[in-house]
């Protein structure tokens, strides 16, 4: 049942991915030129994102634990520190330089070219490399 | 202003909503890509790694979905019928920024979805400075490459 749960969730995700245009980078790379001819679609992905967790949310966190698990696993950490704003801007630089962020790279591979081949490939051993210096 | 376009990323916006919340609902995990993908590639957690390949699943299924539909339900710029755009650089430039990308969400916990989305959702100081971080540098970024150098991207 956790399957099929995470799958309903993957598909919403990547639906809402495709359907708001993220899967395309110069959707996102218009975004991101505010200095051009701006496209303000993110903005509106990234509202109705963002409102829309904030009501589910609360009304999920209304129940004590989720349907299919034993506790909600939330982070609880605020403080700000190094790791978290210099990898915000390590990925602000790459999601600059591709208009890819992890999700729309992912559910673009329906779509596969070699360009975007080599950016998950990249991705996934920089998701190694980040594990490696956390650890050390 | 393209308020087809517009409107196309609200629903589309809404439907991630509704996507974070059900994870939450269902499994109690945050929304985030890079840290369901990230942690189930270079740790495989066992027991907790099934529901993560399926949530990937998905996640691609979705615009193979709408590519199946056909129609004109993607919203690829002046590319009506599409649902995946091109990339907007070669290997090498990918490459790097793939690089950036894992290395960047690795060590910040997080991406568009988990901090941006689910984080802010969560009023999450830490998602709060992260997305302001990323998005600055982002913005920053384009404008040095189409701006400044005044190619590529």
């Amino acid at each position: 049942m956790r399957t099929l749960m995470g799958y309903i969730a993957g598909l919403l995700f990547g639906l809402g991915l495709a359907i708001s245009g993220m899967t395309d980078p110069a959707r996102v790379l218009g975004f991101l030129d505010i200095a051009g001819n701006w496209d303000p679609t993110l903005m509106f992905v990234l509202g109705g994102a963002v409102i829309t967790t904030f009501i589910g949310y609360r009304l999920v966190f209304k129940r004590l634990e989720p349907l299919w698990g034993d506790a909600f696993q939330l982070p609880t950490r605020q403080d700000l520190d190094a790791k978290l704003l210099g990898g915000a801007a390590l990925f602000g630089i790459g999601w600059g330089l591709s208009g890819y962020c992890p999700g729309p790279a992912i559910a673009s591979i329906g779509g596969l070219t070699p360009p975007l081949f080599a950016m998950l490939i990249a991705m996934v051993l920089g998701w190694f490399a980040a594990r490696r210096l956390s650890v050390s | 202003m393209d308020w087809t376009a517009s409107l196309q990323g609200l629903i589309g916006g809404i439907l991630i909503g509704l996507s974070a919340t059900w994870l939450m609902a269902t499994l109690g995990r945050i929304a985030g890509i890079s840290g369901i993908v990230g942690n189930l590639v270079t740790q495989r957690p066992k027991g907790d790694s099934a529901w993560r390949v399926t949530f990937v699943l998905g996640l691609i299924s979705g615009p193979l979905l709408l590519m199946a539909l056909g129609g004109d339900l993607g919203n690829v710029v002046g590319r009506p019928g599409a649902v995946v755009g091109e990339p907007a650089g070669g290997v090498a430039m990918m490459l790097l920024a793939g690089l950036l990308v894992g290395v960047g969400t690795g060590l910040g916990s997080g991406c568009t979805s988990g901090h941006g989305v689910c984080g802010l959702a969560r009023l999450s100081p830490r998602s709060l400075a992260a997305t302001g971080v990323f998005l600055g540098c982002a913005i920053f970024t384009v404008y040095i490459v189409r701006h400044v150098l005044g190619g590529g991207a």
